[in-house]
């Protein structure tokens, strides 16, 4: 049953992985980015939320209302001026500038912040839990975010498929010179992909910081499980993104199950076994939405 | 160049690749209802005059005139609005889009005109049943049509094909070509660039022969002999019984195009025989 509770743990957790790494995907699959400032931008949110609370005196579970449009906002200003910036240079300089852009904003953080762990309460939400079985309580909490992960997917995968905006995204990552030719602003289709993927990653930051305590720098640890998750479930393809979340999850927590001190290894070692065995991932069909 | 009458023209457009002049005071007039033919050996230059016309390079010096307005300097959707549509060299479709997809992405900012994804329906008959597929599924043939669809659904006034015939077997090259005078009888002006030199002259109502970026020759197909063009073609140290010509029992363009091909090591595909 411990084991069975792992499982149904892991999948919760990779609802959690998958709502942080759709915007590494997407940034990555559209315009070529790798974000090294992905994971701090998730904790950003996770801030601002922090602030935001004492000011607003909303509940926290509304700074969602609140900090996912600034964050789509905030990402389609971010591409239209640094980062297009950088990419009219070239891709080492957008490595670079995303590298810069993650230790700016954990020093900035810590400045403003301190180094303490802050965490969001929403208070008692969190530990209500649904016991499937006495030996398996799910949170509510974490039930909902899988929920909002699965939905936000599905509702990216229907933007994508079925608007005019959505095959222009997938056009502009096909081929981006075609895509001129075809009277696409391409500066403009990457605002918009900017813009989802930092949405999507605010939500993820807050979730996270109602999950766990958190500080300036927990950005990087999380970057890494976002990375791991993209691989794992193939660049380009939004459900291998869930998946690949999903099998990180489990992975975490069957290692955690055999030892405490092999929740973290145990998810690189899948990580590494998919990127030997396959190398674009389980969904990695460049083409797939 | 006198530019009367011209719906395209091109003044002494200069265009350079980093340090490499790719393009040395080209000039060209395409006037309404023309099938204005670019020829040239490998790395002539035609594709780079093309791409610059459509606002994918940018020019150093000279003007780009579509209907007496200057888009020189106008980004490649604003001339797309003005009515230039590029097919480009090697098709580039949108290999995750699906026919369809190709076909609506092209449409992102039409003109008003005779096309539409029915009209190009109709002008390719097999297309319609199999919208649904992935463009990366589709033969060298097919994709080309679609590319022509993509271009075609903007409504451009002057449409611009980079080397149709690239890859493909005589017989699909034919059909495409066969393609034109519709095009040409529904409004659209029509500047292509062919290394296929017996193809361009087939098809064009000018020739204008480029050689390292410049315009070695210009006249009507039925004007120009085999020798004159190919001169241009290769530059005069070719003419007579040059060493490195190995065209040398061979004449006219359908060598030139044989030595063409045979000099960037493809196979005579979509060329004549051997
Ligand atoms: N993007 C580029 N960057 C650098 N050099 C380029 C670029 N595109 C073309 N060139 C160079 O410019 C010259 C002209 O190239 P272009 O592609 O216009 O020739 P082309 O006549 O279309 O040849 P082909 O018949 O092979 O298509 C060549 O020397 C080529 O190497
Ligand atoms: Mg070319």
């Amino acid at each position: 049953m411990t084991w069975l509770n792992a499982i149904v743990q892991g999948i919760l957790t990779g609802g959690f992985y998958a709502l942080f790494a759709v915007g590494l995907s997407i940034l990555f699959g559209v315009m070529g980015v790798i974000n090294l400032a992905h994971g701090d931008l998730a904790v950003i949110a996770a801030y601002v939320a922090l602030a935001m609370i004492p000011v607003t005196h909303l509940p926290a579970v509304l700074a969602f209302v609140v900090v996912v449009p600034m964050f789509a906002v905030g990402g389609y200003i971010l591409q239209r001026t640094l980062l297009q910036a950088s990419l009219d240079r070239d891709p080492f300089t957008t490595l670079l500038v995303t590298f810069g852009l993650s230790v700016v904003i954990e020093n900035v953080l810590l400045e403003v912040f301190t180094s303490n762990t802050q965490s969001l309460n929403i208070g008692s939400l969190l530990f209500d839990t649904l016991n499937l079985t006495p030996q398996i309580p799910v949170s509510y909490f974490s039930l909902v975010m899988l929920a909002v992960a699965v939905g936000v997917l599905g509702a990216l995968q229907l933007f994508l498929s079925r608007t005019g905006t959505g095959r222009m995204i997938r056009a502009v990552a096909d081929d981006r010179e075609a895509a001129q030719l075809v009277g696409a602003n391409y500066r403009h289709i990457f605002g918009i992909a900017a813009a989802i993927a930092l949405a999507t990653v605010s939500i993820a930051g807050i979730a996270y910081g109602i999950l766990s305590g958190f500080t300036p720098t927990a950005g990087t640890a999380n970057l890494l499980f976002a990375f791991e998750a993209v691989v794992i479930g193939g660049i380009g393809s939004l459900w291998g993104t869930l998946v690949g979340g999903i099998v990180l999850g489990i992975a975490q927590e069957i290692g955690a199950q055999i030892n405490p001190a092999y929740q973290v290894l145990a998810g690189h070692l899948v990580f590494l076994a998919v990127l030997a065995l396959r190398p674009r991932g389980l969904f990695g069909l460049r083409a797939a939405t | 160049m006198s530019a009367a009458g011209a719906l395209l023209e091109v003044d002494r457009l200069t265009v350079h690749h980093g340090q490499l002049r790719a393009l040395t005071e080209v000039s060209l007039a395409v006037r309404p209802g023309e099938v204005h033919g670019i020829i040239g050996a490998n790395g002539a230059g035609k594709s780079t005059l093309l791409r610059t016309i459509a606002g994918l390079h940018k020019a150093t010096s000279g003007r780009v005139v579509l209907d007496g307005a200057d888009v020189t300097h106008a980004p490649p959707e604003r001339r797309l609005e003005a009515g230039i549509a590029l097919v480009p060299e090697g098709r580039r479709l949108f290999p995750s889009l699906t026919v369809e997809e190709n076909l609506l992405v092209g449409r992102h900012r039409a003109r008003s005109g005779p096309f539409d994804l029915a009209a190009v329906y109709s002008l390719f008959g097999w297309m319609a049943g199999r919208r649904r597929q992935r463009a990366a599924q589709l033969s060298g043939g097919e994709q080309q049509a679609v590319a022509i669809g993509r271009a075609l659904v903007a409504n451009p006034r002057v449409l611009l094909l980079d080397e149709l015939s690239l890859g493909l077997a005589p017989i699909v090259v034919q059909r495409i070509y066969e393609l034109l005078p519709k095009l040409l009888a529904s409004g659209v002006t029509i500047l292509l660039v062919e290394q296929d030199v017996s193809q361009a002259m087939r098809a064009a109502s000018r020739i204008q022969c480029l050689l390292e970026g410049r315009t070695t020759l210009e006249g009507r197909p039925g004007e120009l002999s085999r020798e004159q063009v190919e001169r241009a073609y290769f530059g005069s140290e070719v003419s007579g019984s040059g060493a490195d010509a190995p065209a040398g029992g061979l004449t006219g363009p359908a060598a030139a195009v044989g030595a063409a091909r045979a000099a960037r090591g493809e196979p005579g595909e979509g060329g004549p025989p051997r």
